[in-house]
């Protein structure tokens, strides 16, 4: 599979200080990929980085196919991007910002009409939107936000923080979208610190500590690959709890339990995201 | 380029219109010299006075703070950066702001000049003065609003360069100390030329003082332009 993203040696620094630090790492087309770390890895300067926004003070991005300090405004149009801040005008309708950046992209009026209004009704703002930004809840500015990003219907989506601070019902709302949008054949991109995010959504992806990629690959792989205590957790139905090896005689004994009808639930012991971040690093994801 | 242009310009109007803060700016002038040149006869007033004195000080102040204003509040709310993606260059979002505010300016300069009693050729005339004072103090504006990273920081930088801009004229007629200051500011040359009669209306002095000020501030518009997308 073609990647969509690459980036080669890239590393940036502000003054003095050195936000990232020779980074590899690639995308494939179609597939969601997760940079995860905490607040100030790095995340969002490598964002900024690949469309085009930062130039690299080392190294190269390339964002299908092109360099990403040469995009151009075609090229610009295939790349939808949803920001850690909203970037949304607060006094005009939610209807009149969608338009602005379609009429930005050079859409007629009609078109913009039509398609505006789907997609306010896909996301359910359908009928708030005369209403000014500023007045809509930090759930809906997001969805706003996601809008926006897919309104020119991107190749590639970049979502900075999508979820942050979201309760947990708009989160389920956006994951959706989030995978309709893969469905769709969309590459996304996507930072978060929140390790269940990742896991639940991700093909692959990359732990930022920083600015050096830590850790990268499948998340299931991940877990399996840093399962250092390789164990079976067993609860038994008389609320007795089981630890066992991954040894010849634990299957014996697993094979009794199950032949006696006396298991309850039975688990492995690989570990979350956050618990391979802690153990590479030192430190939490969700600083 | 004609289409981000255009696009600037639409959001710009229904954006903008709504910020009260700025509407104020651009009404407060017009208004007042309606109010005093149809309420206020002052025996051996002279001519066009109430109208040249509001006129300059719409000139200071209009065009500056609402440029400075709509570039900090973009910046603030990452609103740039999303341009950014959309492929909008600085120099369009220039432009598309520009002809916003200088049109909307011109139309409040009109009012003006129509209540001072302006007309024909004097009216024309008028309307060059103020459109040369609205150009370079949206230069000005831009600068600030350019070079300021949020609102706060670039209120606290217009405020007292619009203080200037627009009051001087004003105390300069009634200080003559001030007058000696103030005649090197942009706003009291046009003041002098809005005032002066005949064939001399602009002088060498004149031209040399508003050229240093186009000058100075299209330095520091230069040099906070490269910062508009970069901070």
């Amino acid at each position: 599979m073609q990647n969509a993203i690459e980036i080669c040696n890239g590393a940036h620094s502000f003054k003095e200080t050195e936000v990232l630090k020779q980074i590899n790492l690639s995308v494939k087309k179609g597939e969601i990929f997760g940079l995860l770390g905490p607040s100030g890895a790095g995340k969002t300067t490598l964002i900024n980085i690949i469309t085009g926004q930062l130039h690299p003070s080392e190294g190269k991005s390339i964002i299908q196919g092109v360099d990403s300090t040469l995009l151009s405004g075609d090229e610009y149009k295939k790349i939808g991007i949803m920001m850690d801040h909203f970037g949304l005008y607060e006094r005009m309708s939610c209807y009149d910002n969608l338009k602005f950046y379609a009429k930005l992209d050079g859409n007629s009026n009609d078109e913009i009409d039509e398609r505006i209004n789907r997609i306010l009704k896909e996301i359910a703002l359908f009928e708030v939107k005369k209403l000014p930004v500023a007045k809509l809840s930090k759930g809906m500015k997001n969805r706003l936000s996601f809008a926006r990003a897919i309104l020119r219907r991107p190749d590639i989506l970049f979502l900075d923080e999508p979820t942050c601070g979201l309760d947990p019902n708009t989160t389920e709302e956006l994951h959706k979208r989030i995978l309709e949008e893969k469905a769709r054949g969309t590459t996304i991109f996507l930072t978060t610190h929140n390790m269940h995010e990742a896991q639940k959504l991700c093909d692959h992806v990359a732990l930022l500590h920083e600015g050096i990629i830590v850790a990268y690959g499948n998340p299931s792989e991940l877990c399996r690959k840093y399962n250092h205590q390789r164990r079976f957790l067993i609860h038994l139905k008389n609320g007795e709890d089981v630890e066992l090896g991954h040894e010849r005689d634990s299957a014996d004994t697993i094979a009794n339990y199950l032949k006696n009808d006396e298991l309850e639930t039975i688990h492995t012991t690989e570990p979350d995201l956050e618990t391979i971040f802690m153990e590479l690093t030192g430190g939490k994801l969700n600083q | 380029m004609m289409n981000h242009v255009r696009s600037i310009l639409w959001k710009q109007l229904k954006d903008t219109l709504k910020n009260t803060a700025i509407l104020i700016q651009f009404l407060m002038f017009p208004c007042m010299t309606i109010i005093m040149e149809t309420c206020v006869d002052i025996p051996n007033m002279q001519e066009h006075f109430f109208s040249n004195m509001f006129a300059v000080m719409y000139v200071g102040m209009a065009p500056l703070t609402a440029m400075s204003a709509i570039i900090s509040e973009e910046k603030e709310q990452n609103t740039l950066r999303v341009l950014q993606m959309y492929n909008v260059k600085a120099f369009e979002y220039f432009v598309g702001n520009a002809i916003y505010i200088i049109s909307i300016c011109m139309c409040g300069s009109l009012v003006i000049g129509i209540a001072g009693g302006y007309r024909g050729m004097d009216l024309l005339r008028f309307m060059v003065i103020m459109l040369i004072g609205h150009v370079i103090s949206m230069f000005a504006g831009a600068a600030i609003g350019a070079g300021c990273k949020n609102q706060m920081v670039a209120t606290s930088l217009s405020v007292p360069i619009m203080m200037v801009g627009a009051f001087l004229p004003m105390l300069s007629t009634f200080n003559h100390t001030i007058e000696k200051v103030a005649k090197y500011i942009y706003s009291e040359q046009l003041y002098l030329i809005l005032n002066r009669q005949g064939a001399t209306i602009i002088r060498v002095d004149t031209l040399v003082i508003l050229l240093i000020n186009i000058l100075l501030i299209a330095g520091c518009f230069t040099k906070a332009y490269r910062h508009v997308f970069s901070d």
